[in-house]
């Protein structure tokens, strides 16, 4: 997030696209039922009725994945009205001609084909957005998670540059971060493209850096992403591989083309705190301490950087993950894992991190601080931009309409979109195993809108097979006017049904996260099952 | 915001306070302990209580501190006999209500009830002891039924003959949560905390969030799950840490008896909830200690099945297999993926282990699925 939760309740208007925040982040959801009663002006845009657009002024049902003309649309009221923030665009930004020129293109009519809400709606939506003093902007997996991902954020970001609605308090574009540390495991450098702190793997100063501190040369062009990797596997140039708490088999797209990656490996290692689906595949298992049992350190979706504590020992001869790792480092020779306690770790981090460089394990005692923080005496940095750009200037982008990776047809006429609900998180290793919670959610199901229920033959409580290109899955129907008609909404938490046997019909290019939001199907009753 | 401090007298003693501030805010910030049961500071200022009251020179009667602004000169007085008698004469009146402040025995702390029961349980227990209060003098007629057997669901008790109608509950759901699903019916003697058509939880807006629970004065509202572990021998304790769900990062606190733990509750000074959890994290914890944990290391045997292995031959086949694979396939045949759920120290250690072991940057973590 650009700006703090905090800043949440300050806005004069919201603009909340692909987040189904009272589900998925309720207690941040909170922030924003307090600023809508405060006063605040409130857009959602979602293919689904979800909860949070009862407390928004407008609600736009966008056909799945067509986010992107939407922002033009929008973009182009902006423009043509007069909404842009002229002091902002000509002192912080750069190329906003050829952003003013190409939306010209891109009424309101036109979107409206696409994205099949009235034009009318869309030219509310970009004035509640553009006439804001403070504007704000809230997205997450429905935004990432098709093949256009990177074009929907960018599509985004013009938007609040052309506004001005960056730098500043109650406003930015703040994606919320799904897991408690997925923001952590990047800033710890465990993506392909960076070392810790986000130093890329393609600049010299920063390979020579790392190669120096690890005593080895570490070649100076960006890894792979995971989903090539899986790929490599299939085809036998990938051999060995390290899991570390990740469940691959039902939490990835395309579960048979997963588990035959897997399946090809020579050697698979996964640390983990349950047996699960990607455990039974492995040569070797090893048992971590967890959540409750671990000292550590999580960074939150707004930047803050946060001591985890353990309260309870270890299950059994469960280690912490950096002990596993540091042990097999060992036994591999490699220097530099004589580690004692997760704060050596923590400490090297931040030694080695610009962002985390004014911090260490006892700063962060009270979670006081955002990142970046590059000295000691640094107050952290709740809010991003405030003086400026990392690369000087915000830089709008142009960027086209793409139609989904696939498409509703006659053979797969039913648009399915996934996500997740309140009660199960993820595939419920964790909320699966704690009493109580299969009372609200004991099974899964598909959401279908009750004139389908009807029209398709299907029965409320009832079983249904749904079918894609990959794969054919049954399941429950449950009746619900949250998906639109034309559109049904399963969550990949359960599974007995493994709706992630149907996605992955196509990746954003860039980032290779999976299109997980889109895959036409078709829906078919079946008797009894 | 006005630069110049302006200044109110507390007990006599000149004090400074900021704009907008209630005169229940500045005692508190000065230790001045004024009993209240129906505020918590996250809600509007509510003054049904009356617990608060305090003199304030050049007014008649006495005055709900929480619902008085503070203003410049102002002289109040924060503890006097009197004030002190009507307090004791409004606990008296509100312990009358609660089934534990009534029926406690002779000697007892009126309105005792275990801590398992929420963050705020021991508020009316502590004051009743602060204040010597029994609940005999006004025994009789009481508001609130419990719905003990009428609500099945498994997180939260609704136990209101403990009821003592502070509307906490009530605010809470519609203030900090916005999501309405407690409401009020009938007054006096029949006033009952209920929720739409006196369902159950679960046939209301109710999305077991469980702050109701946390900000409960007398335990009414309580920790069904928590209420499991009574018989669990050993002090509370409570170790504050992060919630291990979603990125939004609330602060929370295991609560443990010995080596088990017994309850979550919301960190009020957690910086990014200020209070607040959602259901994941308030209730779903006891996966922790869960039977199906992994407790030892296992390798696949000869037989092609998992089996369990000390740490040493797991980590020896763990480390022979990236040897192995290194030596007949080279660096580009090996790559790791870190955790997103896993601490700091877990992630930076992946990713170590493949630069510092392969020279490639083959790493990744679970944020693209």
């Amino acid at each position: 997030m650009s700006n703090p939760l905090r800043d949440m309740e300050k806005p004069e208007a919201i603009f909340c696209i692909g987040t189904n925040m009272t589900e998925c982040h309720p207690v941040a959801a909170t922030r924003l039922k307090r600023a809508v009663a405060k006063g605040a002006r409130m857009i959602v845009a979602d293919p689904r009725r979800i909860p949070l657009a009862d407390y928004a002024e407008l609600y736009l049902p966008i056909r799945i994945g067509s986010d992107v003309a939407l922002l033009l649309a929008m973009g182009h009221v902006l423009v043509r009205d007069g909404l842009v923030d002229e002091d902002f665009v000509a002192a912080r930004t750069k190329d906003f001609e050829a952003f003013r020129d190409h939306v010209k293109d891109f009424t309101p009519e036109w979107a409206s084909g696409i994205c099949q809400v009235p034009a009318a709606d869309i030219e509310k939506a970009a004035h509640i957005y553009g006439s804001a003093g403070r504007a704000a902007i809230y997205y997450t997996l429905g935004i990432t998670e098709h093949i256009c991902g990177v074009d929907n954020v960018q599509s985004l970001c013009n938007l609040a540059l052309v506004t001005g609605n960056l730098g500043r308090e109650g406003a930015g574009i703040n994606p919320m971060r799904g897991q408690n540390n997925i923001q952590g495991a990047g800033d710890c450098g465990a993506i392909p493209a960076n070392f810790p702190g986000f130093q890329a793997c393609d600049d010299p100063a920063s390979v020579a850096k790392f190669s120096a501190l690890y005593g080895r040369d570490i070649e100076p062009v960006r890894g792979i992403t995971k989903v090539k990797a899986l790929e490599l596997a299939v085809e036998g140039e990938m051999k060995a591989m390290l899991i570390c708490g990740e469940n691959t088999v039902v939490s990835d797209p395309d579960r048979k083309h997963c588990e035959h990656a897997l399946k090809s490996l020579d050697h698979l290692v996964v640390i983990d705190l349950f047996p699960t689906e990607t455990t039974a595949m492995a040569d070797v298992v090893l048992p971590a301490t967890g959540w409750g049992e671990t000292d550590g350190v999580y960074t939150n979706t707004e930047r803050r950087v946060q001591r985890v504590r353990a309260a309870v020992p270890a299950q059994g001869e469960a280690k912490p993950d950096w002990w596993i790792i540091s042990q097999l480092a060992k036994r591999l020779g490699l220097p530099g894992f004589e580690y004692q306690s997760a704060r050596d770790v923590f400490d090297e981090l931040c030694s080695v991190s610009p962002i985390y460089e004014g911090l260490d394990w006892d700063r962060i005692d009270a979670g006081a601080y955002h990142w970046p923080v590059p000295t000691k005496d640094h107050p952290g940095t709740p809010i991003l931009h405030e003086d400026g750009f990392k690369n000087g200037r915000g830089l709008f982008r142009v960027i086209h309409y793409r139609d989904p990776a696939e498409v509703v047809d006659d053979e797969y006429p039913v648009w399915l979109t996934t996500g997740r609900r309140l009660e199960a998180y993820h595939t419920r290793t964790m909320t699966g195993r704690s009493s109580g919670i299969d009372y609200l959610l004991s099974e899964e199901s598909l959401e279908v809108h009750p004139d389908n229920v009807a029209a398709w033959g299907l029965q409320d409580g009832g079983y249904a097979r749904v079918t894609s290109r990959r794969g054919s899955v049954v399941m429950r129907v449950r009746a619900d006017t949250t998906s639109p008609r034309g559109t049904v909404f399963c969550s990949f938490s359960f599974g007995d049904v493994p709706v992630n046997d149907l996605t992955g019909g196509g990746y954003d290019p860039v980032t290779f996260t999976a299109e997980l939001k889109v895959c036409p199907v078709r829906v078919e009753a079946v008797a009894g099952a | 915001m006005s630069e110049r401090q302006h200044t109110i007298f507390l007990d006599g003693e000149e004090v400074p306070f900021r704009d907008g501030e209630t005169v229940y805010e500045v005692s508190e910030r000065h230790r001045r302990e004024v009993p209240t049961l129906c505020y918590d500071p996250r809600l509007e200022a509510f003054g049904a209580c009356r617990l608060c009251v305090v003199e304030v020179e050049g007014l008649r009667n006495p005055v709900a501190s929480c619902t008085t602004k503070a203003t410049a000169g102002m002289r109040v007085n924060t503890r006097t006999d009197v004030l002190e008698a009507h307090r004791k004469t409004l606990l008296e009146l509100v312990a009358s209500e609660s089934r534990a402040a009534a029926e406690a025995p002779a000697g007892a702390v009126p309105g005792t009830v275990d801590p398992l029961r929420g963050y705020a349980s021991q508020e009316l227990a502590t004051l009743a002891s602060r204040y010597e209060v029994s609940g005999e003098r006004f025994a009789g007629a009481k508001s609130g039924h419990s719905k003990g057997a009428d609500d099945d669901n498994p997180f939260i008790l609704r136990d209101y003959d403990l009821c003592i109608s502070c509307y906490r509950c009530v605010r809470v759901c519609a203030e900090r949560e916005g999501d309405y699903a407690i409401s009020v019916a009938n007054r006096g003697f029949h006033t009952q905390i209920t929720t739409e058509f006196d369902s159950k939880l679960s046939d209301s807006s109710c999305t077991f969030c469980g702050q109701c629970v946390q900000t409960c004065p007398t335990g009414a509202l309580a920790d069904k799950k928590a209420l499991r572990k009574v018989d669990v021998p050993g002090e509370l304790q409570k170790t504050r840490t992060i919630c291990p769900y979603c990125g939004v990062g609330c602060s929370v606190d295991i609560v443990t008896k010995g080596e088990e733990i017994v309850a979550v509750q919301p960190a009020m000074d957690g910086p990014a909830n200020e209070g607040a959890l959602c259901i994941k994290g308030q209730f779903a914890w006891d996966h922790v200690q869960h039977g199906d944990r992994l407790k030892t290391p296992f390798v696949r045997g000869e037989d092609g099945e998992l089996r369990p292995a000390s740490w040493d031959e797991a980590l020896d086949r763990a480390a022979a297999g990236f040897r192995k694979a290194y030596a007949e396939h080279g660096a580009h045949a090996i790559y790791a993926i870190a955790s997103g759920r896993a601490p700091h120290e877990s992630a930076y250690t992946v990713q170590k282990f493949i630069r510092a072991g392969f020279g490639t940057n083959y790493i990744d973590n679970c944020s693209r699925a």
